[in-house]
């Protein structure tokens, strides 16, 4: 966009205006904190069934989440979002929860695959149907297992969440 | 000197897993270490535990098919024509030649596939990024063409009892030939980068070594048992589908170690290569799917549409099941990347099994762990897990 110089304060976007020539910016807090918080997410590396080979994929040199910013850490207290991948069972449900728990303010859920969202076809006595019913979920993916691209789109959908978030930043929210 | 000798020592409990990048899914390991060594190594397996078994005894064999794939989510393509083999003996039906080339193609592409995706964690985790990168890069290759050829890049759901879903297309088969001819080059490329690399060298040499008795004995299979010098591959010894019509080599190691187990699984990948290029070089003409067995196979569509007999069997085969299966049990036995894997069905003349149980390979060498970290260093835990390639999903079914 060119921007003119005589014109005082031009929008850019709405709601961030920039002053030409001042090398200035005025927005709103909740907009620069979401937009940094959204072009830097790190994923806990949490891989626990199929899904978790296309969440790698995703992550390798083809597809390279690295342009979104996500990088996975291997530690969720360095974390601020976990994509579950994969059929979670009853005996791995506690665990998921834990390391859900480890993870720093703020943190996001992505459910990724049809096992995580509701339990596919695996309705037995030992897979918990959806790990929305011990976890917060913000983005469900489905498939079995989604491709790669729909763990993108899933991830996309998760930062335009995040740019509409309000004063989540602020210790009085 | 009175002093030192009244402080006491004990052993510290660490808990490995089952959140830990290195373990390949959710093992868990309980490590108790004194200093670096590890004295006691504790596998706990069943966190993936999914009730595949009994799933499938409430499905007709038809429907199970799926369930199969994500077994060893990996390579699927090799269990499916695992459990297809299995259902074919105890039915006593056998699919056409063509097919069974077909089968052999895409369960060599599926090892490719899945050794290359352990050559990829194996070597991450200990320490050499780049190899993940090279292989995923060839990886993704083999998945298109999977894709290509039924639409789906893991779980496949290709093979069917009695033949394959549909015919390979001509493009395909070039595309196949055109990896084929690339691949083997991109294997030096691995091959470079740390066959003689000195953090490789130190981090491999030496490190989990099993003997062949031993190996025998814990009933590992697969690389993990040819890299103890043990000439066994089910391939080989119990031909099926076209293996006895295809030539290749089994690699054998002679120390038992994990670079030795690395060695065989890099000659297997050129291996299957080969296999997959005879396979398209003999492909004959002709059926996919038997077509003397309709009360087992399905018909094919245009058969359902216009013959009124093909109609009702493909309808009871789908709502009940072969109703007419014979009473019996059956193991079969295939070579998965991971080594063996065997399918028991009891059949008791419903559409159904009657109990399924499955010898998953990654199972048995999770049970061979505590033998191969025992007395080793506590950083050579992830080089051990990584040896012996165990996919938890298979293991836990």
């Amino acid at each position: 966009m060119l921007i003119d110089g005589t014109l005082g304060l031009v929008e850019v976007e709405k709601g961030i205006q920039v002053i030409p020539g001042a090398n200035t910016i005025i927005t709103s807090l909740d907009k620069v904190i979401n937009w940094g918080r959204k072009s830097s997410l790190w994923p806990v590396t949490f891989g626990l069934a199929c899904c978790a080979i296309e969440m790698m994929a995703a992550g390798s040199s083809h597809y390279d989440l690295d342009r979104l910013g996500i990088i996975f850490r291997g530690s969720p207290r360095q974390a601020d979002c976990m994509i579950v991948a994969g059929t979670v069972t009853k005996k791995m449900a506690p665990i998921v929860r834990k390391v859900y728990d480890q993870m720093p303010e703020p943190k996001y859920v992505i459910a990724m695959g049809s096992c995580a969202c509701t339990g596919n076809v695996y309705r037995t006595y030992s897979v918990v149907q959806g790990c929305d019913l011990f976890l917060p979920v913000d983005v469900y993916v489905p498939g079995c297992p989604p491709r790669p691209e729909a763990l993108f789109d899933g991830i996309i959908k998760l930062q335009e969440i995040m740019m509409k978030e309000r004063m989540r930043w602020s210790p009085l929210k | 000197m009175d002093e030192t000798k009244e402080i006491k020592t004990k052993e510290m409990v660490l808990n490995m897993g089952p959140q830990h990048p290195s373990t390949h899914g959710v093992l868990r390991l309980r490590l108790e270490i004194s200093g670096e060594t590890i004295v006691k190594c504790t596998p706990f397996v069943g966190y993936l535990h999914r009730g595949t078994e009994k799933l499938a005894e409430s499905m007709t064999y038809l429907q199970s098919i799926p369930l199969m794939d994500r077994l060893d989510y990996i390579s699927s393509m090799t269990n499916d024509v695992g459990y297809c083999i299995a259902v074919e003996r105890l039915f006593g039906i056998e699919p056409p030649l063509r097919a069974k080339y077909i089968r052999t193609m895409v369960s060599e592409m599926s090892r490719i596939s899945s050794h290359l995706l352990w050559l990829a964690t194996h070597a991450l985790d200990i320490g050499a990024m780049t190899v993940f990168l090279y292989a995923f890069r060839e990886r993704e290759r083999i998945l298109e063409l999977f894709e290509m050829l039924c639409g789906a890049r893991l779980t496949v759901t290709y093979p069917r009892i009695g033949g394959v879903r549909n015919d390979v297309s001509q493009e395909f088969i070039d595309t196949l030939y055109k990896f084929t001819e690339d691949f083997p080059n991109k294997i030096k490329e691995y091959e470079t980068l740390i066959n003689v690399n000195r953090i490789w060298l130190k981090r491999t040499v030496g490190v989990g070594i099993i003997s062949a008795e031993e190996a025998i004995n814990y009933g590992l299979t697969g690389a993990a048992l040819r890299g103890s010098g043990v000439d066994y591959d089910v391939r080989k010894h119990f031909p099926y589908d076209a293996y006895d019509l295809v030539q290749f080599d089994v690699p054998i190691g002679k120390n038992g170690d994990v670079y030795d187990r690395y060695l065989c699984r890099v000659e297997e990948l050129r291996q299957s290569n080969a296999i997959v290029r005879q396979c398209i070089e003999a492909l004959p003409a002709g059926p996919i799917m038997t077509s003397d067995s309709p009360k087992y196979t399905l018909p094919p569509k245009d058969k359902v549409l216009n013959n009124m007999e093909s109609l009702i069997h493909h309808f009871t085969l789908i709502t009940k099941g072969p109703m007419t299966a014979p009473n019996g049990e059956v193991y079969v036995a295939t070579e998965v990347p991971k080594g063996e894997l065997g399918f028991y069905i009891i059949s008791d003349g419903t559409g159904k099994p009657y109990r399924m149980r499955i010898r998953s390979p990654s199972f048995i060498h999770v049970s061979a762990l505590p033998r191969l970290c025992e007395g080793g260093l506590i950083a050579d835990v992830v080089a051990n897990i990584g040896s012996i390639d165990v996919v938890l999903g298979e293991c836990d079914r």
